[in-house]
């Protein structure tokens, strides 16, 4: 039996690691795209337009998103496109992260008070414009804090996966305990390593906020 | 060619998915209750234990928001074996479930402690209630109603979460779906149901909770 070092177990979970940064990194970009597409959906389309952007927002925050992930991963086959455990991860995590984002951003253009709207529309400007160079700027402040947050849930949910086999932190973990025997180092060291991505962010997360708190 | 989509195989397995709706329901009431009376006493601590205490929950809470459930979940249903407390997949479903809920909850009761008026705790403890009573009769009950629609939106993620138990083999209702795709081939009709039952669970969950809560918790403190 090949026997491994500690160093030999964390530097493999390190270089799986990646894969988690690189899975987090596509969802949240894909994710900021849609987001950002439902925001301007709901605050520009019409009735039907919006209704349909809610029911997504509520279908996506209502439903397990280890169901999400394997609708996407038994479903894309059936439309005849051949899926990788990256690809339906990297799919259904853009998705989810679309609808907190797009929730989240929409709280935040609310939070922008009513007399932003008047005073630029009275100043002739249309509705883009509005937008772009009032309301949008204001928002972006509000939003900061929470979406770094949103950002570390996001992490922690490329976790899953892991179950449709793709290899980032958690599989690598299962495949060293299946290699090791050794669940409880090994669950501890990938622990250790979400925790040190994680609470980064979260700490960033609250001095943002704090920050916000004082200024505003 | 083309999929038919066929949801006729799927009657045949309707105890399956009621059975798997019935775990998932006991997993989340059982670990709602415990992590909400839990969550009490650690909030309670965080704002007025030993210096220590406060500092054991304030680690606790990071670690455990910090990192995935379903590594929490592996960490206890494989990990503490090793340290001899070998637990069933139920067991260790309930305390993963139990421990995740409470760090979230901890911060949402301590937030609801903070909204209540300092005049309140003053008055009672002015007119010579103990400070034990004054927290669990007059301050208490409002926080808890500050905060309950947050509790109750985190008792439905915990809920969605628990999906992951079946990783575990928990048979709860993402197990039964993983049992019914596995003979009947229709992975993708099955896995639909399962989100729709999830669906339904949230939305309900979320309709009975804010109105029994709402007369619960107003009764109390209104």
């Amino acid at each position: 039996m090949i026997s491994f070092t500690l160093w030999d177990l964390a530097r493999n979970l390190l270089l799986a690691a990646r894969w988690t940064l690189l899975l987090s990194a596509i969802a949240f970009l894909g994710g900021g795209i849609g987001g950002l597409l439902l925001l301007v959906l709901r605050y520009s389309g019409r009735a039907p337009v919006k209704r349909a952007v809610a029911l997504y927002i509520e279908l996506l925050q209502g439903t397990p998103l280890l169901m999400q992930l394997f609708l996407v991963f038994f479903g894309l086959p059936l439309l005849g496109i051949d899926v990788s455990p990256l690809l339906a991860a990297a799919v259904s995590l853009t998705l989810y992260a679309s609808a907190y984002l797009g929730e989240i951003w929409r709280g935040c253009v609310d939070a922008v008070p009513r007399g932003q709207w008047d005073a630029s529309a009275s100043l002739g400007m249309r509705y883009f414009t509005q937008l772009r160079d009032v309301i949008l700027p204001q928002a972006m402040r509000i939003a900061l804090p929470p979406t770094v947050g949103f950002l570390v849930q996001l992490v922690k949910s490329t976790a899953l996966a892991s179950i449709v086999g793709f290899n980032e932190l958690t599989k690598t973990g299962e495949i060293l305990t299946n290699a090791t025997f050794q669940p409880f180092l090994i669950y501890g060291l990938v622990a250790a390593i979400y925790f040190a991505i994680c609470y980064p962010l979260t700490f960033f997360a609250r001095a943002l906020e704090r920050r916000l708190g004082l200024a505003g | 060619m083309g999929y038919q989509l066929d949801f006729g195989s799927l009657a045949q397995y309707l105890s399956l998915f009621l059975r798997g709706t019935a775990v998932t329901l006991g997993l989340t009431a059982v670990a709602a209750s415990l992590g909400i009376a839990l969550s009490i006493a650690g909030a309670a601590t965080a704002r007025g234990g030993l210096a220590w205490a406060r500092k054991l929950v304030a680690a606790y809470v990071e670690l455990i928001r910090n990192t995935p459930f379903i590594v929490q979940m592996f960490f206890v249903f494989f990990g503490l074996p090793s340290l001899g407390l070998r637990l069933t997949a139920i067991e260790a479903a309930v305390l993963a479930m139990t421990v995740n809920l409470t760090a979230y909850a901890i911060e949402i009761v301590r937030a609801g402690i903070e909204a209540v008026a300092r005049g309140q705790r003053e008055a009672g403890l002015a007119l010579g209630i103990r400070p034990r009573e004054v927290f669990v009769l007059i301050v208490l009950p409002q926080a808890l109603a500050n905060v309950y629609p947050a509790l109750v939106s985190q008792i439905v993620i915990t809920m969605l979460e628990s999906a992951v138990v079946s990783q575990i083999a928990v048979t709860d209702l993402t197990h039964m779906g993983d049992l019914i795709q596995s003979r009947n081939f229709r992975a993708f009709e099955t896995y639909l149901v399962v989100t729709a039952i999830y669906l339904a669970l949230a939305v309900l969950m979320r309709r009975l909770l804010a109105r029994f809560g709402r007369r619960l918790v107003a009764g109390r403190a209104a």
